[in-house]
């Protein structure tokens, strides 16, 4: 493995609740709760979890799209928490993020050339005529005609509108790209080409990318390793294939075990969870997962299980991991 | 834009202030062209002379033809609204986006002074400050914008705290571009919608205020005419000249309407929720 383009340490970002006149603070909800990973330069790191387990939020404080309550990210070798205004905007070049929604992150007021275009201006990259063609080569690479170039967001389709946040993303020439979430809000059939313009991206332009999701299939296509989160932790961490087929925490099993198969006389064991996730305002003490683990102990209420190396490159946070594993591999 | 466009022309009320406006407008555009008479002529035998075919609006207490002078005063009016509008329109703007932008304590500053102006009863305030200075048109453009930009700073707060978690503003902040930019190319734009209606309906307002001014001698002073000094002479002479009172009256009535009409009829237009109530798609 190269070195590490990203190193996250301990990263936490709680969100103060403040109620009453005076803003007291009541207690905080603690979105992201001392995550740690790396990432090395060309690969691709899928993250997943339940909506509301802080993956978005993650994601966004890592570039600081929010302010991380603590921890540290070292980008390229560099503290990014600790850059000022003016070195993080030149910084944030390398740093891009796709997001979600294509319909909220494109300016309606805006044409797509400009959408497009506007960085190169600002870090003085292009200008004139010079800036017109490396829009047009942008779209083309993404796979838009150069008419888009006067139209406004909205005469687009939902997968063409993701497309030009993915050209708006590449203008920068990035290192690194925070895709949150990028095919969830499209058709099936378009998520596939969308999914494989960014795998033909990262080939050509060499991206390492930070793949978040909640669709396990989806991410097992697109990443070299996994990251399940569950209430602002990091529960297991691992390459894919491994974690695909001997996950070690209970939680990740759970998830799994959902996925729908294509096959339906194929029968296969579904571990349904019990209860909701707990709130982040109030989390359980202990192990977060404990209140709806089958493997759940005494111990497991009182003691929090680190990220722990279970087997080479497999990480997971839980007191029993190794005989879950084991009780996995058997069933 | 366009189907707002076309909401206003379809709701009765709204399309006849539009109208009404779009008129109004024309007569102050082409006053020295429509008015029959020159406005300050002075005529000592046609004093109070009632309406006739001659002075379709009468005469007033010097002679002066008072359809002109209310044509004239028109001008005046608008212009004043206008201008008047548009300062408070762009301190609104500027208020309004630093606080909702920045938030903390910035917010909280330019809210509170927000709310102190807007303990002041207006009219009042603008009544002292006028007492202070020379009482001439701009005076009056300016002391009427100045106070009267709270609402617009209110309503341009609130765009942009919600405009301001966009996606597209996250990713604008993402590829490194500033908060100037991001606040005039990436949200302004998209806040303005409720300001334009805002404003509209202001114009009425400064308008009325404008008139009340002048009535009360302390807005545009004669010989200049206006709609409010016109009156004035009315109240003088109410008992043997209603004409003095009763057209300008009617003219500051009816332009008060139909900037309020259109204004409603745009905002209703803008309102995406009255929209899916008649079907039509936004």
């Amino acid at each position: 493995m190269s070195e590490n383009l990203l190193e996250v340490r301990d990263l936490r970002k709680y969100f103060p609740l403040s109620a009453g006149l005076f803003s007291r603070r009541r207690g905080e909800v603690r979105a992201v709760d001392g995550v740690s990973f790396d990432l090395a330069e060309g690969e691709t790191l899928g993250l997943v979890g339940e909506s509301g387990c802080g993956k978005s939020t993650l994601g966004r404080a890592i570039l600081r799209l929010i302010e991380p309550t603590a921890g540290k990210v070292t980008f390229q070798g560099e503290d990014v928490l600790s850059l000022d205004r003016r070195a993080l905007r030149a910084k944030r070049r390398q740093m891009q993020i796709i997001f979600q929604d294509p319909y909220a992150s494109l300016n309606p007021r805006m044409q797509v050339g400009d959408i497009v275009g506007e960085a190169l201006t600002i870090h003085g990259i292009a200008s004139g005529s010079e800036r017109r063609e490396r829009i047009v080569e942008l779209l083309r690479i993404v796979g838009l005609a150069p008419e888009a170039y006067g139209r406004y967001a909205h005469e687009f389709s939902g997968g063409q509108r993701q497309r030009i946040g993915i050209a708006r993303a590449l203008a920068v020439i990035p290192k690194l790209i925070i895709a949150d979430e990028p095919v969830s809000a499209l058709d099936v059939s378009i998520q596939a080409q969308i999914l494989n313009l960014l795998l033909d991206l990262q080939e050509r332009f060499e991206l390492t990318y930070l793949f978040i999701s909640h669709d396990l299939r989806v991410v097992k296509n697109v990443s070299d390793r996994v990251a399940v989160m569950y209430l602002g932790k990091i529960v297991e961490l691992a390459g894919r294939d491994a974690l695909y087929k001997v996950p070690l925490h209970p939680y990740t099993q759970a998830l799994l075990s959902a996925i729908p198969l294509p096959d339906p006389r194929r029968k296969k064991r579904r571990i349904i969870l019990q209860g909701d996730v707990p709130s982040p305002i109030n989390p359980p003490p202990g192990c977060a997962f404990h209140t709806r683990c089958a493997y759940a102990e005494a111990r497991c209420r009182e003691e929090s299980p680190g990220l722990r190396e279970i087997l080479p490159g497999h990480f997971a946070s839980c007191h029993f991991a190794p005989d879950v594993g084991r009780e996995n591999a058997a069933s | 834009m366009m189907t707002a466009f076309r909401d206003v022309a379809r709701n009765p009320l709204a399309l006849a202030g539009s109208v009404t406006v779009g008129l109004l407008v024309l007569v102050a555009v082409l006053a020295p062209l429509l008015a029959p008479y020159d406005p300050s002529a002075i005529d000592a035998s046609l004093i109070l002379t009632a309406p006739s075919e001659e002075h379709v609006f009468g005469t007033d207490e010097l002679g002066r033809d008072v359809a002109s002078r209310m044509i004239y005063g028109a001008r005046i009016s608008l212009s004043v609204g206008f201008v008047a509008v548009g300062i408070s329109v762009i301190i609104g703007c500027i208020v309004g986006a630093l606080a909702g932008y920045y938030g903390g304590w910035v917010d909280a500053l330019a809210m509170r002074f927000t709310d102190i102006m807007l303990c002041f009863p207006t009219f009042f305030l603008i009544l002292a400050v006028i007492a202070f200075l020379q009482p001439s048109i701009w005076n009056i453009m300016i002391v009427i914008g100045v106070t009267s930009w709270m609402g617009v700073a209110r309503l341009v707060r609130a765009e942009f705290l919600s405009l301001k978690e966009r996606e597209f503003v996250l990713a604008a902040r993402s590829q490194g571009i500033g908060d100037g930019r991001i606040i005039l190319r990436h949200i302004l734009p998209n806040a303005m919608a409720p300001v334009y209606v805002s404003a509209i309906l202001g114009v009425a307002g400064a308008v009325l205020l404008e008139s009340g001014l002048s009535f009360l001698g302390l807005g545009v002073q004669p010989p200049t005419p206006s709609w409010g000094n016109i009156l004035t002479a009315g109240k003088d002479n109410i008992e043997i000249a209603w004409w003095l009172s009763v057209f300008p009256g009617l003219a500051i009535l009816l332009t008060v309407l139909a900037y309020n009409l259109l204004g409603e009829g745009i905002r209703d237009a803008f309102d995406p929720r009255l929209r899916v109530g008649r079907g039509a798609k936004s």
